[in-house]
């Protein structure tokens, strides 16, 4: 069906090339909210990226957590905050150096691990009959996070499939270091909040 | 829709015309929808306040007032204040319609007349839907204006609240269903009334309610909406916009109601199936006949859908504006703690296996659990064709999936 135009291919490259793109253009703008509006473009093609892979899930977790939620209260913070020499940022020359020495050693790092995957660096021999499988429902997910994992029914040991290999340590984990996080920001804004309310009364 | 064009072109001319086809359809839902719900608005709003609305435009009703608004629109002139950041103050409208029409994607009007079938359009459309909230931030920061900055901030402090109890609302259908897809919600109350999700159980009843009060506050419409607050803000976010621009902050607004509106016709109220089952048995003919019925349910949800976005509009034209801080107490202390007690309410509802209406009034009760979702429904046809269980399919798509 594909056979004709490899659609597949020019979305991948047209979502990857806008990543790129308003990537760059978060590093080369001073101002923040434009940084944060290029932040958008670039979150929302790599979450286009996970639309095309399948994973509509984490796809539009993407765009709920980083776009919808943490730029949203970025430029809010912003709002609030930002008199005019906060709004333009100046960076001097040493921190390009130490910025450019950490990111790319990071490139270097995610690039020696892409290429040493095999089968990403080989050319796929039968590209024609490449299927693109179609995407899965969430309940897996949601069903490996309570310890069941129906996409791993094959498990020869039963008790690895009664649920020891499932999500639910590492999702009780987080949502522990989650509500830490809660009640820490809970006792940060509490003595302000205790101060005004003793004015009030006094 | 595809592999019937490939027939007659190309597979790429077959692929383009029909991702085509699905992009008029949904901007004509996004445009005629603005132009009747804009019309629709004026005249509720005259008839509340003992007036008549617009009466000439068109003939009788004046139901062409809103295309005489569009074309005056486009003939204003497009400005920008001298303060404003050029690029992000154009940009912001668009940015502000992307996502609002976006959502109209994932959201089903029919049994799989969709123009993306993904298995977990309830969380992409909430996702999308709480991206609309940017272009008002943007536009609000942008115009170099206190108040449009003041509508902004509001605005943003309101919907990242009220995304939260949103979110609370949406997942218990979600999780008395089973499934995030909306085609499978909705396929799920098929039948008489008694098996919509809102009369599952008292707690589904009670969360309708909050769901459709932060619906109404997440897509900022009075009571809720201080961005715009024009007796203290001028019009908040979009003072400086003027001509197309602007119109363009309002077509997303009204299309955000329909979609608000059609999620809760899908999650609460059956969707596409009517209150009386009067064509299931054409769907179950098949053929031209499933056409026939697939087309009277997309009409019925679009006929819940706009009542959804009346009462919207005959809410606005009723209850005063709420102060800042009425609406940050309306969500944190009322429809927060509320939808939190309906989910647990509904979970025990659920786990206690108490019975809801349907389980007395309908002729088929267990018809929800014969329901599957669709890679599901793939995986069992292709375990009868090949002989083997359907858990064997269904692990064998995780291993290609792998």
């Amino acid at each position: 069906m594909l056979a004709a135009i490899d659609l597949h291919g020019f979305l991948f490259v047209l979502f990857a090339l806008t990543a790129c793109v308003f990537a760059a253009g978060v590093l080369f703008s001073s101002n923040i909210v434009r940084m944060a509006f290029n932040l958008v473009l670039s979150l929302g093609s790599s979450a286009g990226l996970f639309f095309l892979a399948g994973a509509e899930f984490v796809g539009a977790m993407q765009l709920m957590i980083y776009v919808g939620g943490t730029l949203v209260l970025l430029v809010f913070g912003v709002m609030l905050t930002a008199q005019h020499r906060f709004l333009e940022m100046r960076t001097n020359a040493g921190e390009w150096v130490l910025s450019l020495l950490v990111g790319g050693a990071l490139l270097m790092v995610l690039l020696q691990a892409a290429f040493s995957v095999s089968q990403w660096n080989t050319p796929y021999a039968q590209r024609d009959q490449v299927e693109i499988d179609e995407s899965k429902s969430a309940t897996p997910i949601a069903a490996a996070l309570t310890g069941v994992r129906v996409d791993k029914l094959e498990e020869t040991n039963p008790r690895l499939r009664a649920g020891k290999s499932g999500y639910l340590m590492p999702f009780v984990i987080v949502s522990m270091h989650l509500l830490v996080v809660l009640v820490g920001a809970a006792y940060l804004a509490r003595p302000r909040m205790a101060v005004r309310q003793m004015r009030r009364g006094g | 829709m595809a592999e019937f064009f490939a027939q007659y072109m190309p597979a790429w001319g077959a692929y383009l015309l029909t991702a085509l086809i699905s992009v008029a359809l949904l901007l004509a839902v996004v445009g005629l929808g603005a132009l009747f719900f804009i019309w629709a608005e004026r005249k509720v709003a005259g008839r509340i306040q003992d007036r008549l609305g617009p009466t000439r435009t068109g003939g009788k009703f004046g139901w062409l007032q809103s295309l005489a608004d569009g074309i005056k629109l486009i003939t204003k002139e497009d400005l920008a204040p001298a303060d404003a950041d050029r690029l992000l103050f154009r940009l912001a409208p668009y940015v502000s319609l992307a996502p609002s029409y976006a959502a109209l994607l994932a959201l089903p009007f029919a049994d799989g007349w969709v123009g993306w079938e993904i298995n977990t359009s309830v969380f992409f459309l909430l996702a999308i839907l709480g991206l609309e909230v940017f272009g008002v931030i943007l536009a609000g920061y942008a115009s170099g204006s206190k108040w449009s900055l003041f509508g902004g901030m509001r605005q943003a402090a309101q919907v990242v609240s009220y995304e939260v109890p949103l979110g609370m609302c949406g997942v218990i259908p979600v999780f008395l269903c089973g499934t995030m897809s909306l085609t499978t919600i909705g396929n799920m109350q098929a039948g008489w009334a008694t098996n919509w999700l809102i009369f599952h159980d008292p707690f589904t009843f009670m969360v309708f309610w909050v769901y459709f009060t932060c619906a109404v506050a997440s897509v900022n419409r009075a009571p809720f909406d201080l961005a715009e607050a024009e007796s203290e803000l001028v019009a908040g976010f979009h003072t400086e916009y003027s001509g197309l621009r602007w119109s363009f902050f309002f077509m997303a607004e009204y299309n955000s109601m329909f979609v608000v509106s059609g999620l809760a016709a899908v999650l609460f109220f059956g969707g596409w199936n009517g209150p009386v089952p009067i064509f299931a048995s054409w769907k179950a003919a098949g053929g031209g006949w499933e056409i026939v019925a697939d087309l009277a349910g997309c009409l019925n949800f679009i006929g819940k859908a706009v009542l959804g976005v009346m009462v919207m509009i005959w809410v606005r034209w009723t209850l005063p504006r709420l102060r800042i801080d009425q609406v940050i107490t309306t969500c944190l202390k009322y429809c927060v703690p509320l939808a939190a007690f309906c989910f647990v309410g509904a979970l025990a509802w659920q786990l206690a296996s108490l019975p809801s209406p349907n389980d007395w009034l309908s002729p088929d009760p267990a018809g929800r659990a014969a329901v599957r979702e669709p890679w599901v429904e793939r995986a069992e046809d292709g375990a009868e064709r090949s002989g083997t269980s359907g858990a064997e399919e269904l692990a064998r798509l995780a291993e290609d999936k792998r």
